[in-house]
């Protein structure tokens, strides 16, 4: 302070005690601010002591603004302190910084909850939601649904197989899709049902790719039934599970089971993504279940609820679904 | 499939662009993974050798001249082939050119000026190699002489490959023809077909060789042409370059020509040197059991009767639609070529490739079923290309020997109102007429609809449905309408087991729990370390698991929900509270297992995160019970609690969880993990409680309560003031809590009574302990006196002394 020029010093003055009052949060610091500015022994006298060696003219004008000062601090302490009175604390206060007793948190898998957000928006446009076995026929699995046995085809789903010494014919299933014939089995039409469950295939795993996973499958069937509805329920869904604006694209895809066959992808960040396999459901398959194709028509699809939440979450490994680390459950 | 973009323009003209073309194909069913340019080489061009001298110190080294368009520039050259007057592929300072000399594929290096025996070499000229189109780097690429000097290399060499992931369907795009005829329907372009006549100016074929099929279940057709007077040699460039750039490596021109018909129009094709046949007669029949032939890859094949064999009246000669036999290859000194283009079916072909682990290409496109009319087609192809590239006559007619004649379906009934019944949207005849024709299927109208021939490259079509995609993908999907389902909603069906389930797991998610999903299998060693109970059910093991750690499926959810616990205590340090819900598999040996839904909850670790007023005591027992509690409360169900045995558990910390109102069921276990059992899991944790519930046993008696729980009748509470008294006893250790509240409970003044305090230890005797017990007094009818009060605690107090010898804490 003592380089600086007498009108100046009075302006740092200011800035220094204006800044120091407003971090006075208790009636301690106010008083220890009192003292240090405003007191007899503080800075602001100090600063009118060293008036004495200036010249006249300059004593003068720096006086006044120091005078000035002086009267602006008083009333800026007033205000402060009254402030200070009634927000000061009763004796025995809580700390209320300290953490609350929270109860614990529980949280569903981040499958189970994409799971449940998919079959909710089903259930809605009044597909029930129902199961079907994870060890199931090779009848049900393939042959019911056009995918015959040496049809290349099958190449699509490697398969794990039970090893039995009674049966040949017994598999972890590939897909939810066993449960199309099922449901068909022993249901008349009408049918809208969506199914979600555990999948296997004999597939090495890497980042994008597990041998155990979830699938949700779903078929409506009736009279009257057309693209034209599987086009519309879909994008339905997307809208819910994507966002009203995004972008959805339908394309001819294969799938034994269905003709025509339907891949729908979504706009994401610019690039197509395929969220699910759909299609009419193919009359052979129909038939298989006893069902007059002549008279009836569906459509299926099925999705993988991993992906689409690796998707949405941005989660770059599947493997983490099943590893069940706590760091990455309770982020979800 | 990789498919040229230059070769498909030789069958229709492409006057969009790539990446559109790609976008259309995609939408209608051949989805284009990738557009891979080659060829397309920034800083190298086309230019002119104009000297070619010895470099002053080096023998095989020569200095070269070249005008690049752009100026002339000295280059270092050691190809031997390098001549005045060459057009050739001049690279200057900075090209980035694949690197020759290294045994990594694909791997580039970028061009920099340097000095090659004291000579600073301005560029470089590039072999095949070097510029990323082929394998050859003996000498560098010799343009066309057409080529004009200064034009980058990429309007010359470069090429556009599409690599199409096909579906199994289409086999016909697994010839470049059949992609060709998807764009001429997008596009509206026509067709251009490969010519398939040639001139027979041979002997009748008759007299030349036979054919015979004894197992026509298996060959469904067999056509067979010979070629006499042929001359073996190197393919022409532009054929050679037809099958770089689709990978296939070029043999000799009758090889190659039979490669190259096969990735046009997708008919595999085997040539035999006719000399090579016994009696020049082809004999198609089963493999004999222990019979074996040398196939072209030089390794000799165990084959089993299950395997179709070409063969001539004395052995085999080759692996019908797999692989040719080593004895009847096309080599330098054939001079007669018989050609063969057959049908196989697709099943048995299948399995062979399998069973000898030999994939081929042939295999790739017969175990689609292919129709036999694409074979005569292959064969008049396939003739003709030898007869203008190899020379010779070809024998006057072909054999056919076609057993499956009039076995295979001509054609499908369209009628018009399966377009709307599918599709939900109507179109003009026109546009469904013209759709089918630009695809290549021949087509009658009549009122109702159309009779479509199936062309002879499509085994896919076979019904109605097959023909209402194929105008709905050229259309485009997007161009039918979206609809929302109407008409009458099926009928609710209860779903029990996986309402209880689902409620289950939302209620252990209320209690605080992390739900965790486990792997379903795991090994018979793993499973043995919980010492599951030895009356279980067997395992369901399995055939081809995916790795031995998943070997069995479980019988148990504790074993994953331990590993799960173990995994965690080495990363996580603050409470771990997890679950599962899910299914065990149960075998009995009859039709398909049991899969039982459990679910099971597990402890460990401090019971909360670190903080000021919280316990951060281990957990325990009374975690893994308070949480069962809580879940079969909000059920609607009353257990109770007895010590009991568990082999996964503790002796002594174990509890038996019992249903009184269900004649006693038991319903699952609750208790600490015996030591034994945790120390086989790695776990850095020495406690954890664990509970297991039997849903399909809760769900026997829960039946006919609501999801939620509630399924009682109400009661009308009681008005009366209660109110309640404190008791401190003395009880033996051994005493239990839920002795001293069912003696209290026998009154049924006493509302309820809580065990709030226990202590053992200093002013207790020994093997004794104090436990205070909280009454609540309560009468239906009217307010107690303090006298009645006292009356009922006396005879609570007479009754638990006289019963647990407890007496009052002075």
């Amino acid at each position: 302070m003592s380089e600086a020029q007498p009108s100046e010093a009075v302006d740092q003055l200011r800035e220094a005690a204006v800044s120091a009052l407003n971090s006075a949060d208790s009636s301690e610091k106010l008083e220890s601010w009192r003292v240090d500015f405003l007191g007899r022994k503080g800075r602001l006298t100090a600063l009118l002591r060293g008036l004495g060696s200036l010249e006249i003219e300059e004593r003068k004008i720096v006086g006044a603004a120091a005078n000035l000062l002086r009267a602006d601090l008083d009333s800026l302490y007033e205000e402060r302190e009254i402030q200070a009175k009634s927000s000061d604390l009763p004796v025995g206060s809580l700390d209320v910084t300290l953490p609350g007793r929270k109860p614990a948190l529980g949280g569903l898998h981040p499958s189970t909850q994409m799971i449940r957000e998919i079959t909710q928006a089903f259930n809605e446009m009044g597909f029930q939601t129902v199961e079907g076995p994870e060890v199931e026929l090779e009848k049900y699995n393939f042959d019911m649904l056009n995918i015959p046995a040496g049809h290349p085809a099958r190449d699509q789903w490697d398969t794990i197989w039970v090893d039995s010494e009674k049966h040949d014919d017994v598999l972890l299933r590939t897909h939810t899709s066993p449960m199309q014939a099922r449901v068909m089995e022993s249901n008349d039409p009408p049918i809208r049902v969506v199914v979600p469950g555990k999948c296997y295939r004999y597939e090495s795993t890497d980042s994008t790719h597990e041998w155990h996973f979830n699938q949700v499958e779903g078929l409506a069937v009736d009279e009257g039934i057309t693209f034209a509805d599987l086009k519309g329920t879909l994008y339905e869904f997307a809208r819910r599970i994507f966002g009203q604006s995004r972008k959805v694209r339908f394309r001819c895809d294969f799938f034994p089971f269905v003709e025509p066959g339907v891949d729908m992808s979504i706009d994401w960040n610019g690039r197509w993504i395929e969220i699910l396999g759909a299609g009419m459901v193919h009359p052979r398959v129909l038939e298989n279940s006893g069902y007059d194709s002549n008279k009836y028509t569906g459509f299926a699809f099925g999705m993988g609820p991993e992906r689409i939440s690796m998707l949405r979450n941005e989660i770059t490994d599947i493997r983490h679904f099943f590893s069940n680390d706590l760091r990455f459950l309770t982020q979800f | 499939m990789k498919v040229p973009v230059s070769w498909l323009s030789e069958y229709v003209d492409i006057d969009i662009g790539l990446d559109d073309l790609a976008h259309r194909l995609t939408m209608a069913g051949n989805e284009v993974g990738s557009i891979d340019r080659t060829g397309w080489i920034e800083n190298v061009v086309v230019g002119l050798v104009i000297n070619v001298r010895q470099h002053p110190d080096a023998d095989r080294l020569r200095l070269v001249t070249v005008d690049h368009g752009n100026g002339e520039a000295e280059v270092v050259c050691g190809a031997p082939n390098v001549a005045e007057g060459q057009k050739i592929a001049y690279a200057s300072i900075g090209a980035i050119l694949q690197d020759a000399y290294s045994s990594e594929p694909g791997k580039t290096k970028k061009l920099k000026r340097s000095k090659i025996r004291g000579v600073v070499s301005d560029g470089m000229v590039c072999s095949v190699r070097e510029l990323g189109i082929g394998d050859d780097h003996e000498g560098i690429l010799v343009l066309d002489d057409h080529a004009e000097v200064g034009t980058p290399i990429g309007e010359v060499l470069g090429e556009s490959v599409l690599d199409i992931e096909l579906t199994p369907n289409r086999p016909d795009c697994l010839g470049v023809l059949g992609v060709a005829r998807d764009v001429a329907a997008i596009t509206g372009n026509p067709l251009k077909q490969p010519e398939v006549d040639f001139d027979a100016l041979g002997p009748d074929i008759d007299t030349l060789a036979s054919v015979e099929i004894e197992d026509p279940d298996l060959c469904l057709r067999y056509t067979l042409s010979v070629i006499e007077g042929v001359t073996i040699g190197e393919s022409p460039k532009w054929l050679k370059d037809r099958l770089l750039a689709i990978g296939e490596r070029p043999i000799n021109n009758i090889v190659d020509i039979t490669n190259f018909v096969m990735f046009e129009i997708g008919q595999p094709l085997h040539a035999f040197d006719y000399d090579k046949v016994a009696d020049h007669k082809i004999i198609v029949r089963r493999a004999r059991s222990g019979e074996k032939l040398t196939t072209l890859d030089s390794k000799e094949r165990k084959l089993d009767p299950d395997m179709l064999l070409i063969a001539d009246p004395d052995h085999g000669i080759g692996l019908a639609g797999v692989m040719g036999g080593a004895n009847s290859e096309i080599s330098e000194s054939t001079g007669t070529v018989l050609l063969e283009s057959a049908t196989f079916e697709g099943v048995n072909n299948r399995r062979t490739a399998r069973t000898l682990e030999l994939s081929s290409q042939a295999t790739l496109r017969f175990e689609k079923s292919l129709r036999s009319g694409l074979a005569e087609v292959g064969l008049r192809r396939a003739t003709k290309l030898i007869l203008e590239i190899a020379g010779g006559k070809a024998a006057s007619g072909i054999i056919d020997v076609n057993p499956s004649a009039g076995q295979e379906l001509e054609s499908v009934r369209l009628e018009s109102s399966d377009i709307p019944r599918v599709l939900g949207v109507e179109f003009d005849r026109g546009v469904v007429e013209s759709t089918l024709r630009a695809l290549g299927f021949d087509l009658t109208g009549d009122a109702t609809g159309w009779d479509v021939l199936i062309p002879y490259w499509r085994p896919d079509i076979s019904i109605s449905e097959d023909l209402v995609e194929e105008i709905a993908r050229i259309v485009g999907y997007d161009n039918i309408p979206t609809t929302i389902l109407s008409g009458r909603p099926p009928q609710w069906q209860p779903q029990p087991e996986m309402d209880l389930r689902q409620r289950v797991t939302d209620l252990m998610v209320q209690a605080g729990m992390r739900e965790t999903i486990n792997y379903s299998a795991t090994t018979s060693e793993g499973e043995a370390r919980v010492s599951l109970d030895e009356s279980v059910a067997a395992q369901i093991k399995l055939r081809n698991p995916i790795s031995s750690d998943f070997a069995v499926m479980r019988r148990t959810l504790r074993e994953g929900l331990l590993m799960t616990v173990a995994r965690n205590s080495r990363t996580w340090r603050g409470p771990i509270a997890i679950f599962e819900t899910g299914r065990v598999f149960l075998d009995y040996g009859e039709g398909l297992p049991e899969e039982r839904q459990m679910a099971t909850g597990a402890f460990a670790g401090p019971r909360n995160d670190l903080h000021w007023d919280l316990s951060s005591d281990t957990s325990d027992f009374y975690d893994a019970k308070g949480a069962i509690e809580f879940v079969l409360t909000n059920l609607g169900i009353s257990p109770v609690f007895e010590p009991g045995v568990d082999p996964t558990f503790a002796v002594g910390r174990t509890a038996i969880v019992r249903v009184p109102a269900a004649n006693d069921a038991v319903i699952g276990v609750v208790g600490e993990i015996s030591e034994e059992v945790l120390s086989q899991f790695d776990a850095e944790v020495d406690r954890v409680a664990l509970f297991e519930l039997d849903l399909q046993s809760v769900l026997e008696i829960i039946s006919g309560s609501t999801p939620y729980g509630g399924g009682g009748k109400f009661q009308e509470f009681i008005r009366v003031p209660a109110s309640h008294r404190d008791l401190s006893l003395i009880v033996k250790s051994q005493s239990t809590a839920g002795e001293i509240v069912e003696i209290a409970r026998r009154n049924r003044i006493v509302a309820s009574a809580t065990v709030f305090d226990l202590f053992e230890g200093k002013g207790v005797p020994e093997g004794k302990k104090a436990v205070a017990v909280r009454l609540v007094y309560q009468s239906p009818k009217k307010t107690l006196t303090a006298e009645q009060i006292g009356k009922i605690e006396q005879q609570i107090l007479n009754q638990l002394k006289k019963e647990l010898g407890a007496e009052l804490r002075a």
